[in-house]
């Protein structure tokens, strides 16, 4: 794949710019975030690197924003700049979360967090769901992936096998059902 | 130091079983947190509602989940074996996908686990949903938000902290 521009890119740049997306992306959404900075803004990666590098995070385990981090990170500065990337990114998040975490755990502020986090807990099942329904979309519709939709809820949530139990049992199937035709 | 152990253990296993991203994981974390570690549903559902406050990478929660079991060490100790893990095998399969490129076997394997990573993340709604919705009030809550995410284009956290007030001031007032 050939660079859409050659120019160096400082670790320091990098870390701030993963930085900026990190602490600007509350509600979600991180994913369009890294493509402004990474394809518009900045223009390190084409449109076409881009999608090719999402399509990996997606494949390959992991959460999608940070695969794509590792990757653009790694294309720009190779292994040490995957590392300031994927850093920069989480560094706000984890900031954040675990003062709030900090809080929530000491014992003083009980009483007004199990007053608030209810009503948070419920909302915040409400994103899940919409969320999981905005993913699947095109899904539902499909026998074949409703199927494999489906029966995974029914191994996990039903049967209560272990995840790994359930991969092992899903995965071949998906993939089967999925394989290259021949026509092509 | 055993438990920070086996942190790292559980978590570097969840971290390489997250096909589709960390929500998919979800019901087996509450599952393992619940049997090894004592950490009950309902503690469970309010760090992860506090990720979902948070900015970047919605699974910052795992620190809070460290946090708790294993104070300061223990929330860095289960940041990198959540992270680290999934991000060397995506280090790698970027380096060979630029060397052998596009094969018809890699969109198989996308196409394939997507649903599955979608029946997953539904177990993981599940999972979350029976620890959230214990009321009416819940209920109605979570519907609410879930409508007014789908349909219009108000900020998640948004919705999550009015919900929030107004649940503080459901119970206090009941």
């Amino acid at each position: 794949m050939e660079s859409s521009n050659n120019s160096p890119v400082s670790l320091r740049d990098l870390f701030v710019q993963f930085f900026i997306v990190g602490a600007v992306s509350f509600g979600g959404g991180i994913i369009a975030y890294e493509r402004i900075l990474l394809v518009d803004k900045r223009k390190w990666l084409s449109p076409d690197e881009f999608m090719a590098y999402l399509a990996i995070s997606q494949t390959m385990p992991g959460l999608n924003s940070v695969n794509l981090a590792v990757l653009a990170g790694d294309k720009l500065r190779g292994a040490i700049g995957a590392v300031v990337a994927v850093l920069g990114l989480i560094l706000p998040g984890s900031v954040f979360v675990l003062v709030i975490g900090i809080l929530y755990t000491s014992k003083s502020n009980h009483y007004l967090s199990n007053l608030i986090l209810p009503g948070i807990a419920a909302a915040a099942t409400g994103l899940l769901g919409a969320i999981t329904y905005r993913i699947g979309e095109e899904h539902w519709r499909h026998v074949k992936s409703l199927f494999l939709i489906v029966s995974t809820f029914f191994l996990m949530s039903i049967a209560k096998l272990s995840l790994p139990l359930v991969l092992l049992v899903m995965a071949p199937i998906a993939i089967y059902l999925y394989r290259p035709s021949k026509k092509q | 130091m055993s438990i920070l152990i086996q942190l790292a253990l559980s978590f570097s296993l969840l971290s390489i079983l997250a096909v589709g991203g960390g929500t998919a994981v979800l019901p087996e974390m509450q599952s393992i947190l619940a049997h090894q570690f004592g950490v009950d549903h309902t503690q469970f559902v309010h760090a992860y509602s506090i990720g979902q406050l948070s900015p970047g990478p919605n699974m910052l929660m795992v620190l809070i989940i460290g946090y708790r079991i294993a104070g300061l060490l223990g929330a860095g100790v289960v940041l990198l074996a959540f992270f680290l893990p999934s991000s060397i095998l995506c280090f790698y399969a970027g380096h060979l996908w630029s060397r052998f490129g596009e094969s018809p076997w890699r969109r198989t394997v996308q196409n394939a686990l997507e649903p599955v990573s979608i029946g997953l993340m539904a177990s993981g709604v599940y999972a979350v949903g029976k620890a959230s919705i214990f009321s009416s009030a819940t209920l109605v809550l979570a519907l609410v938000a879930l409508y007014l995410i789908l349909r219009t284009k108000i900020n998640p956290v948004l919705v999550i902290l009015v919900s929030g007030l107004i649940g503080a001031l459901f119970t206090y007032f009941s």
